[in-house]
């Protein structure tokens, strides 16, 4: 109990420092810390796959992504008409309204899904292996899994023409 | 928790590791210049200790006593946490790596535990992951000491690195697909024994191009020549490490000999049998494994001090054109031995 | 030992921060990172229910998730990009040729 509200802290105090940061390169890196506490709460959760994959592919290749299109391109920090020396959080207007938006939106969520009674502990379900989920992955789910491939491709194609600076002849 | 031997002897099992990890980049300083010299037919380092064998100590002593040097524009928190997890990622790589049968210390245990510091039924991709994060470090090394060279020098060692896991990570899913599971010690397992006595089951000889793609990846993935281009003296001052100094670059030097160590180790236990050898009963298997690894890491010290370096472009044009379209055929064909064969 | 209950709680504080995010931040590239912990929270939820009932298509779709997301995150960031150049600016507020 002690693993999971530790994970639970760390990558909530990190997502909240991550949409709190001016530094775009600190929220990168928070956004990291975050995914690695997610990735050990799968753990938690009987799911090795899915927390090696979320090591793998989110805190090992989107977020390097991420990491390079900040450092490319080099982008000042927010600067809006406000007043620059106001935190992002704390201006007034569509910020505030949003904030308050969120905060209500956590209410609801918090009482519908504790509305529901109280659930007990896990039952004591197999560890799901590697095994079980590539086999589902290439029997019941196979279509899917080829239709990702070529979403995968689309989304290269698309990333190449969009990012590539325009040649005028 | 109660202080059972068994516990106590994984927790000296941890701290040799680290200790022995600490040790083999020290080794690793000395024998890289001794072999560089005897292939440039010169005599390397003789004069610190027997046969120079201290150099290593006389190296680290300099790099202590040096001054830690910041550049006043560079990101501080960035610029100290960099080594930090260049470092961390390349001990942690090695926690899974297993190094030798179980055994019961000649009795002294009850029980036989493995020579593992964790065993996770998926550690090959732990290993994979681990990788994965190394990058982090070199990335926040060339953006925090902001000068061109190391922002330079950073991305396109990111680049390559993060291009060449691709391929390491296919030559690393066709030996899966031989040895049937995703645990280390299993696969090492599997090559036990040998067929018709005399050649041993190493995987090496089910999956040679498979072998060569893992190595050549794996020396693009610790930025070692013929693909270090990224910290080429000649081209790049030093690449990212340009702006550290005394310890931190200490840092940078044992994250890319540790590093050396870990991709030579899991290539031990996937490719070359791991610690299964003849001649040598299984308990002192480890012997046998670090015979191999260290085989595997003189060819990295050979391929460094033979090969010309290749130019950047050269490099990923390598890797993305040649190597990766490469291990996606050998992943289809031993696909297929295995359903033809029946593994 | 968490409950199912305690894994939804800590997921919809997740889904609503990167809501907080994607409405408060006037930096691109923060909204794109809100997204992401939004679509982690969905993950978390997939895998706690999959687990609660027993069955590994949680995984599965966790699976699904993370490879939409990676699509989506290298698409996003191109359309960043390309929007950069034009503008020099990463604040939405600054592109506003569609408003009428």
């Amino acid at each position: 109990m002690g693993l999971f509200y530790l994970f639970a802290a760390v990558s909530v105090l990190a997502s909240l420092l991550v949409i709190a940061q001016r530094n775009p390169i600190y929220s990168v890196l928070l956004l990291i810390a975050s995914f690695g506490a997610l990735s050990g709460l799968y753990v938690l959760l009987d799911a090795p796959f899915v927390a090696v994959i979320q090591i793998i592919v989110y805190a090992g290749a989107i977020m390097v992504l991420f990491l390079f299109v900040v450092m490319l391109l080099n982008a000042p920090h927010e600067e809006t008409e406000y007043d620059e020396r106001v935190h992002p959080l704390l201006r007034p207007g569509p910020m505030r309204f949003g904030g308050l938006l969120a905060i209500a939106l956590v209410l609801e969520l918090v009482w519908a899904l504790t509305k529901g009674g109280e659930s007990g502990p896990f039952a004591n379900g197999a560890v799901s292996s590697v095994a079980t989920i590539g086999r589902l992955l290439f029997t019941e789910y196979a279509f899917a899994f080829e239709v990702t491939s070529v979403l995968i491709l689309a989304a290269m194609v698309g990333a190449v023409v969009l990012a590539r600076r325009e040649e005028w002849r | 928790m109660t202080i059972t031997p068994i516990l106590v002897a994984q927790i000296v099992l941890t701290l040799f590791v680290f200790v022995m990890l600490l040790n083999s980049a020290a080794i690793m300083v000395y024998v890289e210049r001794k072999v560089a010299a005897l292939i440039q037919q010169r005599l390397g380092p003789y004069l610190v200790g027997p046969k120079g064998m201290l150099q290593p100590l006389a190296d680290v002593v300099k790099l202590m006593f040096k001054e830690e040097l910041r550049p006043k524009a560079a990101d501080a928190f960035l610029f100290a946490l960099a080594p930090i997890i260049s470092a961390t990622c390349a001990f942690a790589a090695f926690a899974v790596v297993p190094f030798g049968a179980e055994t019961t210390f000649f009795g002294l245990l009850n029980e036989p535990i493995k020579l593992q510091v964790a065993d996770v039924n998926v550690a090959v991709l732990v290993i994979f992951a681990i990788a994965s994060m190394g990058v982090y470090g070199i990335v926040l090394a060339g953006w925090s000491s902001n000068s061109k060279y190391s922002l330079l020098g950073g991305l396109r060692s990111s680049a390559q690195m993060i291009s060449y896991e691709l391929s390491y990570g296919m030559a690393l899913a066709s030996v899966l697909l031989v040895g049937n599971s995703l645990s280390l010690t299993d696969i090492v397992n599997h090559q036990a024994g040998a067929w018709w006595h005399v050649l041993p089951k190493w995987f090496v000889f089910v999956q040679p191009v498979g072998f060569l793609i893992f190595m050549t990846a794996g020396i693009a993935e610790t930025n070692r020549a013929p693909f270090d281009f990224p910290e080429a003296e000649q081209e790049l001052v030093a690449g990212y490490h340009t702006e550290y100094s005394s310890m931190s670059f200490a840092m940078f030097f044992l994250a890319e000999y540790i590093n050396m160590v870990t991709v030579s180790a899991v290539a031990t236990d996937l490719f070359l049998g791991g610690w299964h050898g003849p001649l040598i009963p299984e308990s002192f298997g480890w012997i046998w494994f670090l015979i191999k690894v260290g085989a595997l890491l003189f060819f990295y010290v050979w391929m460094r001090w033979t090969l010309p370096r290749y130019r950047y472009d050269q490099l990923m044009a390598f890797g993305w054109k040649i190597l990766l379209p490469l291990s996606v055929v050998n992943l289809l064909v031993t696909a297929a031995g295995v359903l033809y064969f029946g593994a | 030992m968490p409950s199912l209950n305690d894994y939804l709680v800590l997921s919809a504080i997740l889904f609503a921060i990167g809501t907080a995010g994607v409405f408060v931040r006037r930096n691109l590239i923060t909204i794109l990172l809100s997204i992401e912990i939004m679509l982690n929270a969905v993950n978390l939820t997939f895998v706690a229910f999959g687990r609660a009932l027993g069955s590994a298509d949680g995984q599965i779709i966790v699976f699904f998730v993370m490879t939409v997301a990676a699509a989506e995150a290298a698409v996003g960031l191109a359309i960043v990009i390309s929007l950069f150049r034009h503008k020099e600016s990463l604040n939405p507020d600054t592109f506003t040729e569609l408003k009428w």
